[in-house]
């Protein structure tokens, strides 16, 4: 058994060691700047394209059609602000409760900050965290600018429709957007056959390093660079390119397109061998998101009437990582947005773990994991005022 | 991460005096699970007003199970009058500090001591007293006036730390403020003078609590002989928001349950002000 069992890979991933090794050399001999006109420069730059062409394979887009960022928040900051640049006369978006906060909060803020001359529809998503299209049907305005919408989500996994929604949205002529830095990798994705306008994507969540992301635009779409600056990425995005990471996000991409029948076969097998395993060693344990509609790696499960971040402290006691819905992780006193979203009680909504796995785990893990969170579980609950008096016999 | 010290860590991972007294005398119970964190405390005082035994029950996270530790541990073998004046920044001292967003784990501690002491004597604490600052947390203008005098308080983000007043949606930001601005004007040593006298109203907290208990007294049962349930999902000022489980969930005469009946008895025995919705419209 390792030191470390790694059951966080939606928070982030281990870069794969064939990424370390594309990577190396251009943090020692090759630093040259892929701008320059010389070709000690230009071979940095040749690199870049190939890695660009390998992203655009798994993406099913032209490469033409990719800008490289910072980040997913980058991406989804640029994506977004560019759609309402694009459309001055219209204030109006579409989301949803459950988007990640780099959605969430920008979606918020801009309706905040121009004194409500934005308005946002957030869609609500129903007990299983699925959302309702009859619900974002009627949501559409005469002044919508832009829907956005997750691929999957990245606390229960669940998978939303977004080709039918990007349809539906393009069928009103408003542009659709989504965060797809979940999916990307364990779905598969062809672009050019979607009506989907802006598409957002991590480095990070996909065996490549932090620091790297990609906004995917289709061709066509009006867009306005959210950095402004030099001629990189044909004037999209300003900045000397971060070389290195994305190089190594072509490798990545390239593993990731390789191993997606792994991560919907022997990863899936796993998550739901941990998953049915907890649910039947413990009691009053229920999963969070729908059962089939979610990707093959994530298990949201909640243990009523105890603290998840008391949980993960314990696992953290035997080097395992996961990570929790509750308030007390987060520092922000409330338990978190999707599980209030999806109306969790709150016996539940505390205790919520998220597991996320990953191609590189093991089987020895999950029976580690299924060996030692039942006692821990009892453990809490014996010390817990609620366990104590809990409602019988339902 | 959490920067825990490792007493803290230690009082988390092997609590001590974890359990029930039986025969306890002074029982103080604060917090509640909307809240994420609570804390039953159980004291045994015996004929000379001392603490002979003390045992907790702790729902809640890290800091909060270590801090309720600590607790028995410090009251222990003290005299009530000792043990009065036990404040929260001494239980966090005792575990080598806190992280500052996690100083309310203290407070709950003080709190639940407090409560068990006048549960001893016999005295009601007059918590719901006063403005109610923070609809979310449900703490009043006389609990904030009181963290900001003895912890020294200055700005709103501390007052969240010790009290969660404003750590919800943060309406209450500004008031906090003001509350801040007067509590510099009088100085540290001014007495707190509730502004107005309040009319008597409801904590959120306390809400919860009396809306559970009708549930459970009442609703529950009665949904329960039809194949049905109620879960209790959130109190938003003074609606109700649940969700109906069961045979219930699907029950065309749902609304009429919620509106005929839940509405009906919770108007009669917690607020005449609440209204019931469902969670899923």
């Amino acid at each position: 058994m390792s030191a470390v069992i790694y059951l966080d890979n939606n928070a982030t991933t281990r870069v794969a060691p064939e990424v370390v090794e594309v990577m190396l050399p251009y943090f020692s001999e090759l630093y040259g700047n892929p701008s320059s006109m010389h070709t000690f420069g230009g071979q940095v730059g040749e690199a870049i394209i190939r890695a660009r062409t390998r992203i655009a394979g798994l993406l099913g887009a032209d490469p033409e059609e990719l800008i490289f960022t910072s980040c997913g928040t980058e991406s989804d900051s640029t994506a977004i602000l560019s759609a309402i640049r694009a459309n001055p006369g219209k204030r109006h978006l579409i989301t949803t409760r459950v988007e990640h906060p780099a959605v969430k909060n920008l979606a918020e803020n801009l309706q905040a900050f121009t004194g409500h001359k934005y308005r946002v529809t957030q869609l609500g998503v129903d007990g299983e965290g699925q959302l309702d299209l009859a619900e974002y049907e009627r949501a559409f305005a005469e002044d919508t600018a832009l829907v956005s919408v997750m691929w999957a989500n990245n606390e229960t996994g669940v998978l939303f429709p977004v080709l039918e929604m990007a349809e539906i949205a393009r069928s009103r002529g408003v542009l659709f957007h989504t965060d797809a830095v979940q999916a990307v990798g364990k779905v598969p994705i062809n672009l050019q056959e979607s009506a989907i306008d802006f598409l957002a994507m991590s480095g990070h969540k996909l065996h490549a390093p932090k620091g790297v992301g990609v906004l995917y635009v289709k061709k066509g779409t009006p867009f306005t660079p959210f950095l402004i600056g030099g001629h990189q990425e044909k004037g999209r995005r300003g900045g000397t390119e971060n070389a290195a990471a994305v190089i190594g996000l072509g490798k990545a991409c390239e593993l990731a397109a390789a191993r997606m029948t792994l991560e919907n076969t022997r990863v899936r097998l796993l998550r739901d061998k941990l998953e049915q395993g907890l649910l039947a060693a413990i009691p009053n344990s229920l999963r969070n998101g729908h059962p089939a509609n979610r990707l093959p790696n994530t298990s949201n499960i909640s243990f009523e009437y105890v603290e998840g971040e008391a949980i993960l402290l314990h696992l953290n006691a035997f080097g395992v990582c996961a990570s929790s819905g509750s308030a007390c992780t987060s520092g922000s006193l409330e338990p978190s947005h999707v599980m209030r979203a999806m109306g969790v009680p709150f016996t539940a909504a505390h205790g919520s773990i998220r597991f996320s796995l990953s191609s590189y785990n093991t089987e020895d893990e999950i029976d580690f994991v299924l060996a030692h969170l039942p006692p821990i579980i009892e453990k809490l609950r014996g010390m817990s005022p609620f366990w104590h008096n809990r409602p019988q016999g339902v | 991460m959490w920067d825990y010290t490792d007493k803290v860590k230690d009082y988390f991972l092997n609590p001590r005096n974890v359990g029930q007294i039986d025969d306890a005398n002074a029982v103080g119970e604060v917090g509640s699970l909307a809240c994420g964190d609570a804390l039953k405390l159980m004291l045994k005082v015996d004929a000379n007003e001392v603490i002979t035994d003390a045992k907790f029950q702790t729902f809640g996270c890290a800091s909060a199970i270590a801090s309720s530790s600590a607790l028995t541990e410090m009251v222990k073998g003290k005299s009530l009058a000792e043990a009065a004046k036990i404040t929260n920044e001494d239980i966090a001292n005792f575990l080598g500090g806190l992280p500052k967003e996690k100083m309310h784990c203290s407070v709950m501690g003080r709190e639940a001591l407090e409560a068990a002491i006048a549960n001893y004597r016999g005295i009601l604490l007059p918590k719901a007293e006063g403005e109610v600052v923070c609809e979310c947390f449900g703490v009043t203008d006389v609990e904030i006036r009181r963290a900001i005098e003895e912890s020294h308080l200055r700005t709103v983000e501390e007052i969240t730390n010790f009290t969660k007043a404003g750590g919800g949606c943060g309406k209450c930001h500004d008031r906090l403020r003001e509350l801040l601005a007067e509590s510099a004007k009088q100085g540290p040593k001014a007495k707190i003078i509730p502004l107005r006298a309040a009319p008597r109203r409801l904590t959120n907290i306390q809400k919860i609590k009396l809306i559970e208990e009708v549930f459970e007294r009442e609703v529950r049962p009665t949904l329960r002989k039809d194949g049905g349930d109620i879960e209790l999902i959130d109190v938003d000022g003074d609606t109700v928001i649940v969700s109906l489980r069961g045979a219930c969930g699907s029950c065309a005469k749902s609304r009429t349950t919620l509106k005929e009946y839940v509405e009906k008895r919770l108007r009669e025995q917690v607020l005449d002000t609440l209204t019931v919705e469902d969670d899923r419209p």
